[in-house]
């Protein structure tokens, strides 16, 4: 009785939101409004710093990943500490403390002038707060996945003489494959609904760095069918994320094969 | 007692019987006790001084929501209970008006100006506003819809009438602009952070300690804009004559110092 009552009260807290905005909207204005330059250049600029910063957060993390997964080393847990301190800061201080190390006047800001490079009100800027963010989210599966890899394996291959790169590439990776997309996938899905760290580092401007979230944010304050339209939009965006996981039956997503008993 | 008789003591009956008054206790409590007041973002330093002053002088507590006018009039419609509505232009007070927010007519209770600011680095050598239509620079604005944001545009519309800048001044000027805040003190930050090469804000955001961070340009009074702030009491308020308390306290002598020693222009002062 009390699963029941717990569960109802869940379901409804997930679910009355989600019917909330699907009820404020009139479903052709929301076709309409989507072909509106302000949605449109918020749609692309999501998809794209997104999609950069699921690749560069692979690449960045895979290393990593590999190390705590499979090595100790002295400052070990500093590492761990550090890779998941952006999951648990908030997001606008993140975005501070991005400013203070990246911004003009930063650590390494001045650095990055000599350079010609500027991070804040840039889109590069925007890929990367949201790689700042996206990072524990990635690197907490994929290391769970090579520790998943059964030692024998490795074992086996490196008797036939494979190389350690090669035992990475071609036995490591492909039997922790489920986690690695799973990971990648949970860091595709942070970086589109980041906004906090976006907002105070990259600043929001439309087409340049005005992502979804902060249209929506921005939205709400004048033109509440617009914050509608977005929402509608990331929320279909995260349901086909979720269900296209699921089918392709892969790591955190896999259909559970759950302990099911019969009642005592 | 064993916890099963505990729980045969206290039946289900018994809970309400505890739980109903005590529920309606709390809200009525506390309504007497406070008032809810939604005020532009700029007043934020001004209003915390009068609602100290308010407070001492016998009235009740004062809980403030600061934010960008506009947010605060979308927020005016999810929530309930808000006493007090302080608008930093009329757009947004008219909007409350035409929702039907409003128990009565709205009030101007004090007047500001814009300026232009830099960091007190200026890393763009922005000395004059000729300046800030060079290419290449970091302007930062409060949004359109913002009232620091409207009144900005205004001014450089205005400045682009005179010889002296040239029509295509604003559409230089705006070429510039790197980011859109959804309040003034958040233009503000960004520009004390030395990140944006100017910002436009009001003078009455330039406090004691910002003044010490950034260098100040004044625009000319024959383009500025006379910010025109409006207060009103709402239909909402659950306790309209502390509502109405707090609003003729800002519009008395020692509110009218206290916004002007906060860099406003007080209207005439009763």
């Amino acid at each position: 009785m009390a699963i029941a009552v717990a569960t109802i009260v869940l379901v409804l807290l997930l679910l009355l939101p989600l019917v909330g905005i699907l009820l404020r909207v009139d479903p052709a204005q929301v076709f309409q409004r989507l072909g509106e330059k302000p949605v449109l250049d918020a749609l692309w600029l999501s998809v794209k710093t997104s999609t950069i910063v699921t690749v560069v957060v692979v690449c960045l993390g895979l290393p990593a990943a590999y190390l705590l997964a499979t090595r100790e080393f002295a400052g070990k847990r500093c590492l761990e500490t550090l890779v998941d301190l952006p999951m648990i800061l908030p997001p606008t201080v993140s975005g501070f403390a991005l400013l203070m190390a990246f911004g003009r006047a930063g650590i390494a800001g001045k650095t990055l002038s000599l350079f010609g490079l500027s991070l804040p009100f840039t889109t590069l800027g925007v890929v990367v707060a949201q790689v700042f963010m996206a990072v524990p989210f990635f690197i907490g599966p994929a290391r769970a996945g090579f520790a998943s890899v059964e030692q024998r394996y490795l074992d086996a291959a490196a008797t036939l003489r494979a190389s350690p790169s090669h035992i990475f590439w071609r036995v490591m990776i492909p039997l922790s494959r489920g986690s690695l997309l799973a990971g990648a996938a949970m860091a595709w899905a942070r970086a589109l609904g980041e906004f906090g760290a976006t907002i105070t580092f990259a600043g929001n401007l439309p087409g340049r760095t005005q992502t979804m979230p902060l249209a929506v944010y921005l939205a709400m304050q004048d033109d509440l069918d617009r914050a509608a339209t977005l929402s509608i939009l990331l929320v279909t965006m995260a349901v086909i994320l979720l269900l296209g996981l699921r089918r392709t039956g892969l790591g955190l997503f896999a259909p559970r094969r759950d302990a099911t008993r019969q009642p005592a | 007692m064993g916890h099963q008789a505990w729980a045969r003591a206290i039946s289900r009956r018994n809970w309400f019987a505890i739980l109903v008054p005590l529920a309606f206790a709390s809200p009525l409590g506390a309504q007497s006790s406070s008032i809810t007041v939604f005020a532009a973002a700029s007043l934020t330093a001004a209003f915390t001084e009068i609602a100290t002053r308010f407070e001492t002088a016998g009235g009740p507590n004062v809980i403030f929501n600061f934010a960008g006018s506009q947010q605060l009039v979308a927020q005016l419609d999810q929530a309930a209970k808000v006493e007090v509505f302080a608008s930093a232009d009329q757009r947004w007070m008219d909007h409350a008006r035409d929702a039907g927010r409003l128990a009565g007519p709205s009030t101007v209770f004090v007047r500001n100006r814009l300026v232009v600011i830099t960091p007190r680095a200026n890393p763009g050598g922005i000395n004059r506003l000729e300046d800030l239509a060079r290419p290449g620079k970091k302007l930062v604005l409060a949004a359109a819809m913002v009232p620091a944001g409207q009144y900005s545009r205004q001014v450089l519309t205005r400045l682009g009438r005179r010889p002296d800048f040239g029509a295509n001044y604003p559409a230089r000027v705006l070429a510039n602009l790197v980011s859109e805040e959804d309040n003034v003190k958040a233009v503000v930050a960004k520009v004390q952070l030395g990140e944006a090469d100017a910002g436009i804000v009001y003078r009455s955001d330039i406090t004691p300690s910002i003044a010490r961070e950034v260098s100040i340009i004044d625009l000319p009074d024959s383009a500025n804009v006379i910010a025109q702030y409006p207060i009103a009491v709402l239909t909402t308020a659950p306790n309209p004559s502390a509502a109405r308390a707090f609003v003729d306290f800002v519009l008395s002598r020692e509110g009218q110092a206290i916004l002007a020693r906060y860099g406003f222009e007080p209207v005439s002062g009763k």
